[in-house]
């Protein structure tokens, strides 16, 4: 064990992945000698050579279809878009190649190997176009597969997960913790399975569910609420797709409540899709309606981020009205 | 590559057609080689499977058109007037090279060994189709003859093609990449993005453009105004050639070059075939809209089926009773798969939620699930399925 921060265990984790495997490849912009805006590829040319771990030119449409040719032909790429802002243009790559790859051909080709990161969300001061939080419109794509995870352990065992899934991986690293979340992590490889959320907090009273840096700030409304004697289980979904619908079914099933948080604007997010699938399965246990605590339907702000975030006194908030419902 | 620094002390500006860029020209229309023209090295035998190749993929296609307009086929797109630019490229090739086209090359397809069953099977959408019946016809694929499954949205297989001869190179197997585009696709960002990205990271791929003339309606004048692909290539630095695709000799030999280019140098080489498509962009479209019948005339004049027929005549490698013989062989049997592939049933429908992922997982199992109690309810209003789970 080492005590890491987040973007340490993403560099772990790369580092595992091609040590263990030469057909493992890290690309992106500046990814190579510069290891990254962020570092998360810090020494990997260093270790594996410029062939294995390169600098692309400035092209997110060019960087994800030579990752689905790169994936089609065996190699193992991790592709990194280096803000999810920035992940439009190669929406279509991802969007109706790289998730429609298997099924199109009948299952002769496929991108195996190809794994997506990028990193998301504000909490920076990073204004509209580098705060983003896309998950919810790829978890609109038969085909892929969208893995957020929250902690330094969660992020290696989890990347690591989505380097050896059979399925194209979009990994979205929540931004605002690369330094800020810091934890024991292996230094050798561990995988944590895909489509299980974790149970972080056992609680009878109201279920709370989030995923990535959201899971933290749950984690803070949880004990306000404590404090006023209410017990809430907390979840961190960990994948949105496939997502586990099982294990929040049960809790819900069981404390009769549900909140659902994300940053991203509230209108067409997962937590509407998250709070019909629960309402269909635990109708008759529901106490309250299901409550959603997001990011505004407005452009991510800069001078009043502060405002827009869902922090966790606007989820303490959403907790006594649903208990008070 | 190297740029060497030139300074002027007056401004002076290049205009976009002051590259002179030529085109490769080896067998006239008469079937005589151009004065001074060389033919490749080109032995009977690949001679007469390049010819046989473009015969049956005209012969398809003519059957094909007239199997729409019958109702018995839902779309399809013809090859014709293209073949010498797609067959000629395809065969300097070895078959374990990948190929990556746009969906107009299904005379390459032919050429790698593609058979007339299997061409029905995928345009008929049934049980025995190697893609399970998902898309539209003429989008094939086969794992086996490293034909990339064709994908609708245009020049996506750009950046792809030059990822996948990324890995080739890493992998070490002399190997590369052959990739098709229309000029109208290379208005696309993929274009752009894949062209730079190979050339950047030295991947060895060969992109062929097929420039024919429309991008469905939209003419050339209209589509770009620069000197047409070839100056694009030069620009990415490129090794770039021009050809006149109509021409089997000058296309093939191209290719035989772009081919050894990309392997030595382990770099992207690009030919803008200059052709002319001689029919409709599918079966959806009518092209009297937008060209007029005397430069559809004109072009066909300059078929590329008939012209290397008259160079293997010359050759006495053919003749007009091998050619007869060869025209009835290939209609019998279009005609015959027809008729019995059409026979066959739709894929099943467990198929329908296959290949999303490698295993279906629990929602889409769900969802199948509640389909087929909802199927068994009203079996006669689902003909695909006729009440077969």
């Amino acid at each position: 064990m080492a005590t890491m921060n987040l973007l340490q265990a993403v560099n772990s984790a790369l580092d595992n992945a091609m040590a263990a495997n030469d057909r493992v490849l890290c690309l992106g912009e500046d990814v190579g000698t510069f290891g990254g805006v962020f570092r998360a590829t810090s020494h990997l040319q260093e270790k594996y050579g410029r062939e294995r771990c390169f600098n692309t030119p400035l092209t997110e449409q060019g960087i994800a279809g030579f990752a689905v040719g790169l994936a089609a032909q065996g190699s193992v790429p991790v592709a990194e878009i280096q803000f999810a802002d920035y992940i439009f243009p190669a929406f279509d790559q991802i969007v109706n190649e790289a998730a429609k790859f298997r099924y199109r051909s009948g299952n002769q080709f496929n991108v195996a190997g190809l794994t997506f990161r990028s990193p998301y969300g504000g909490g920076i001061a990073g204004g509209l176009y580098h705060s983003q939080s896309p998950e919810a419109y790829f978890c609109h794509t038969p085909g892929l597969k969208v893995v957020v995870p929250s902690t330094p352990y969660q992020a290696k065992g989890l990347l690591l997960a989505a380097i050896e899934d059979p399925n194209p991986v979009l990994f979205f690293e929540p931004k605002r913790l690369y330094r800020a979340a810091v934890g024991e992590v292996p230094e050798t490889a561990y995988t944590l399975p895909l489509g299980k959320a974790e149970v972080l907090q056992a609680g009878s009273d109201i279920t709370l569910l989030a995923w990535g840096a959201q899971t933290e700030v749950t984690q803070k409304a949880a004990e306000l609420a404590a404090g006023e004697g209410i017990s809430c289980e907390v979840i961190d979904l960990r994948t949105l797709l496939p997502w586990d619908l099982e294990s929040v079914v049960a809790s819900v099933c069981k404390t009769g409540r549900l909140l659902v948080s994300h940053e991203a604007p509230r209108t067409g997010g997962f937590a509407g899709e998250i709070a019909t699938a629960i309402q269909e399965a635990c109708f008759l246990s529901l106490e309250a309606p299901i409550s959603r605590v997001t990011g505004l339907d407005t452009p991510f702000p800069l001078a009043h981020e502060k405002e827009y975030l869902p922090d966790h006194l606007k989820i303490y908030e959403a907790i006594k009205a649903s208990m008070d419902y | 590559m190297k740029r060497t620094r030139n300074s002027v002390y007056q401004p002076v500006f290049i205009a976009g057609g002051d590259l002179p860029i030529p085109t490769l020209e080896i067998l006239q229309a008469d079937g005589h080689l151009y004065k001074g023209a060389e033919a490749p090295v080109l032995d009977k035998e690949m001679a007469l499977k390049i010819y046989r190749a473009m015969v049956f993929t005209r012969i398809l296609d003519e059957r094909m058109v007239a199997a729409q307009r019958q109702g018995r086929l839902s779309f399809y797109l013809t090859c014709a007037g293209e073949e010498a630019a797609v067959v000629g490229t395809a065969a300097a090739f070895s078959n374990d090279d990948m190929l990556m086209g746009q969906y107009r090359e299904q005379a390459a397809l032919r050429f790698r060994g593609f058979s007339a069953k299997q061409f029905m099977d995928q345009l008929l959408s049934n049980c025995n189709d190697l893609g399970k019946g998902r898309q539209m016809p003429v989008h094939y694929g086969s794992r086996e003859l490293n034909f990339m499954t064709i994908s609708s949205p245009l020049a996506t297989q750009i950046p792809q093609a030059a990822g996948y001869a990324y890995g080739q190179k890493l992998q070490g197997n002399k190997t590369c990449t052959l990739c098709y585009y229309g000029e109208g696709a290379a208005s696309e960002g993929d274009f752009h993005a894949g062209m730079n990205m190979a050339a950047v990271l030295k991947c060895p791929v060969v992109f062929v453009c097929r420039n024919n003339g429309y991008a469905i309606s939209t003419p050339t004048a209209e589509q770009f105004a620069g000197d047409g692909i070839a100056s694009r290539g030069i620009g990415y630095g490129i090794r770039t050639i021009r050809v006149d695709g109509n021409d089997l000799l000058a296309v093939y030999a191209a290719s035989v070059e772009a081919r050894r280019l990309a392997l030595e140098h382990s770099e992207p080489v690009l030919i803008e075939a200059m052709s002319y498509r001689l029919g409709a962009h599918s079966t959806s479209d009518d092209p009297s809209g937008y060209r007029s019948r005397e430069e559809e005339d004109k072009w066909r004049q300059l078929d590329p089926i008939e012209r290397l027929k008259k160079w293997l005549i010359r050759q006495q490698w053919w003749g007009e009773v091998e050619e007869k013989a060869l025209l009835e062989e290939y209609r019998a049997e279009v005609l015959a798969e027809l008729k019995a592939e059409e026979q066959l049933p739709a894929p099943a429908l467990g198929q329908l939620i296959e290949d999303v992922y490698d295993q279906p997982p629990w929602h889409l199992q769900r969802q199948y699930d509640a389909l087929v109690q909802h199927l068994r309810k009203y079996p006669e209003q689902y003909p695909a399925t006729k009440g077969s789970y």
